[in-house]
């Protein structure tokens, strides 16, 4: 059986194991340590570890200020707050001046579950691929939240990293290669190319055994870097199959889906599906059932894949 | 490696009206620009800056320098034209503030601008950017001082009560806020606008070492600053009461003055007044 960990419990122990090899790696955390698991790196590394409190914005300008005296300032909280309440800060101080921050945020997409709309960020991939400068990841499970984590230590300026608080399937390796910008094709097939991230990449894989079973043999995309996005993997996949899916757990509208739609339009049109949040809020509600009622699951992939071969062929 | 020149008043006065003349002629080249907010700190930046600062033009990112960061970034030609008189780039570059491809942006840009320490000018960011400076210089153990410069308009702002409650909390004596007290924001006076008074009350209740001064008074502003660095266990603020608009008499407390150029005529007649 597969093993289920969520990505923001990866993020902690990630913390705890750079913290120990990098000594200018700070940690902000605006009263939610226990839920981002940066508390594991506040017990361990106590004098690098800031709990800012219930204020954000705050916290994310201090963050510049460590940043700009040469630390990498690690910031984190549920991501509505962090990349919305913290939008100006992000987008004037931080990215405007180029520093080293990176923004960790966890309880994205309605995964969040029984807290309902309030605490359920479905717009974080749009409110930071929007500014100028920023990279954008979001990691399939556990493992590569570990490698997005370290990669994002290494790299110079501005990134956002989106996790979420269920438990999702480890579907990658240790020995996958993580890099920034660099899309992994998880699965080849001839007839549609399923675009995914985060939780969604899991319900592509499953979506496309289930397709394969009915003669639709599926290639399945971890674009696990949101912005800046690979193109040229993109475009190198579509052109072998002519018909696309991308699934997310977020708002269509600025999206992985309308990025891809973007990309493609430009250089390579064919019929694309979209899964995600169609203009709606989410609820309260175990994560099973609102990926269900959001029309995340498998199910719904498998759905969108058939309609985008049948326009392929009209 | 210090930069004191520890001038005598005449000789700070002197540079202040240096100082006012480039403001002016600046903001009069550009078309636009803030020409109140920026002659009302011209005093307490130059004590500042060529008196208590720890600072090497020369060596604009030097690690051990004093950090000094405008936080209404709307009153920058001021701190440019003190930047460019201490040597941090030519004087000449003051006359391409706000234009295309200029160094001198409209609201401070730490990648164009040398002795920058922050792109900024959304209000109320900071002091934020100054806690977190000054925590830095706490875990790496340097001794340098950060200098936040707010407006009294800017205390509207909630971060800014944010920003006090976490450096009081953290006890960054390391810290200290400089409020620019002029009385006047966009609108009109602050009391019609958007009271944030009472000042000095608010900052105390936050827990910080509060000083007021007039803000055109050297011998005062200088005490303020050594006052400030032997304050230990909080932040301290420097509550300025200033002039908008001070040393051109008809830009004097004149709302209007907030963010418009000059004409030529009036450009003139500001400089006739500046000329001591």
């Amino acid at each position: 059986m597969t093993e289920m960990i969520a990505t923001r419990q990866a993020y902690g122990e990630a913390l705890v194991e750079l913290g120990e090899q990098n000594k200018d790696i700070v940690v902000l955390d605006a009263d939610l340590s226990k839920s981002t698991t940066t508390a594991k790196f506040g017990k361990k590394f106590p004098e690098r570890f800031f709990n800012m409190g219930v204020a954000e914005a705050n916290m994310m300008n201090t963050a510049a200020g460590l940043a700009a005296c040469g630390k990498v300032a690690f910031v984190s909280s549920f991501s509505i707050f962090a990349t919305g309440r913290a939008w100006e800060q992000i987008r004037n101080t931080v990215c405007y001046s180029g520093l080293n921050v990176k923004i960790v945020a966890t309880h994205s997409g309605v995964s969040v579950g029984p807290d309902g709309a309030s605490h359920q960020c479905i717009e974080d991939l749009s409110l930071m691929q929007v500014i100028p400068t920023m990279t954008v990841i979001e990691p399939c499970d556990a493992i590569e939240t570990k490698k997005a984590v370290t990669a994002a230590t290494r790299y110079q300026g501005p990134l956002y990293i989106r996790l979420g608080r269920a438990a999702v399937p480890v579907i990658t390796r240790r020995e996958d290669p993580f890099v920034i910008g660099k899309a992994n094709i998880l699965r080849t097939g001839r007839d549609v190319a399923i675009i995914a991230c985060g939780a969604l990449v899991a319900n592509a894989l499953t979506a496309a055994e289930v397709l394969s079973k009915d003669g639709i043999e599926a290639t399945v995309v971890n674009m696990h870097t949101i912005k800046p996005l690979d193109k040229e993997t993109l475009l190198q996949v579509v052109k072998q199959v002519n018909a696309v899916v991308t699934a997310e757990q977020h708002v269509l509208d600025c999206g992985l889906g309308s990025i891809v739609a973007s990309v493609l339009s430009r250089n390579y049109p064919v019929p694309i599906e979209m899964i995600g949040i169609d203009n709606r809020f989410g609820q309260s509600g175990e994560p099973d059932i609102l990926f269900k009622e959001y029309h995340l699951l498998p199910e719904d992939i498998i759905r969108a894949a058939k309609k985008a071969v049948g326009r392929k062929k009209q | 490696m210090k930069n004191l020149q520890n001038l005598d008043i005449k000789s700070l006065e002197e540079h202040a009206r240096i100082i006012r003349r480039h403001v002016i002629r600046m903001i009069a080249k550009a078309g636009s620009g803030h020409p109140g907010s920026s002659l009302s700190a011209v005093d307490l930046l130059v004590a500042l800056f060529y008196n208590k600062l720890r600072h090497n033009p020369r060596l604009p990112k030097w690690s051990d320098r004093d950090r000094f960061i405008l936080s209404k970034g709307h009153g920058c030609p001021a701190l440019y034209a003190v930047l460019a008189e201490q040597g941090y780039f030519p004087v000449e570059k003051l006359d391409t503030l706000r234009q295309f491809g200029s160094t001198l942006q409209g609201h401070p840009c730490m990648k164009t601008t040398p002795g920058i320490e922050i792109s900024g000018g959304s209000l109320g960011q900071g002091l934020s950017v100054g806690l977190g400076i000054a925590l830095a210089a706490r875990l790496d153990k340097k001794d340098y001082r950060t200098y936040v410069m707010l407006g009294d308009g800017e205390l509207e702002e909630g971060q800014v009560w944010e920003a006090a409650m976490a450096a009081s909390h953290y006890n960054v004596d390391n810290l200290c806020a400089i409020i620019d007290q002029n009385d006047l924001q966009i609108d009109g006076f602050i009391h019609e606008v958007m009271s944030s008074h009472p000042i000095p009350d608010k900052w105390r209740g936050f827990g910080w070492h509060t000083i007021e001064i007039d803000g055109h008074d050297y011998p005062s502003i200088i005490k303020a600053y050594d006052d400030a660095g032997e304050v230990k266990g909080r932040p301290t603020v420097i509550i300025a009461k200033t002039i908008k608009g001070k040393g051109v008499s008809f830009m004097e407390n004149q709302v209007d003055w907030h963010g418009k150029a000059p004409t030529k005529e009036e450009t003139e007649r500001a400089l006739v007044e500046l000329n001591g």
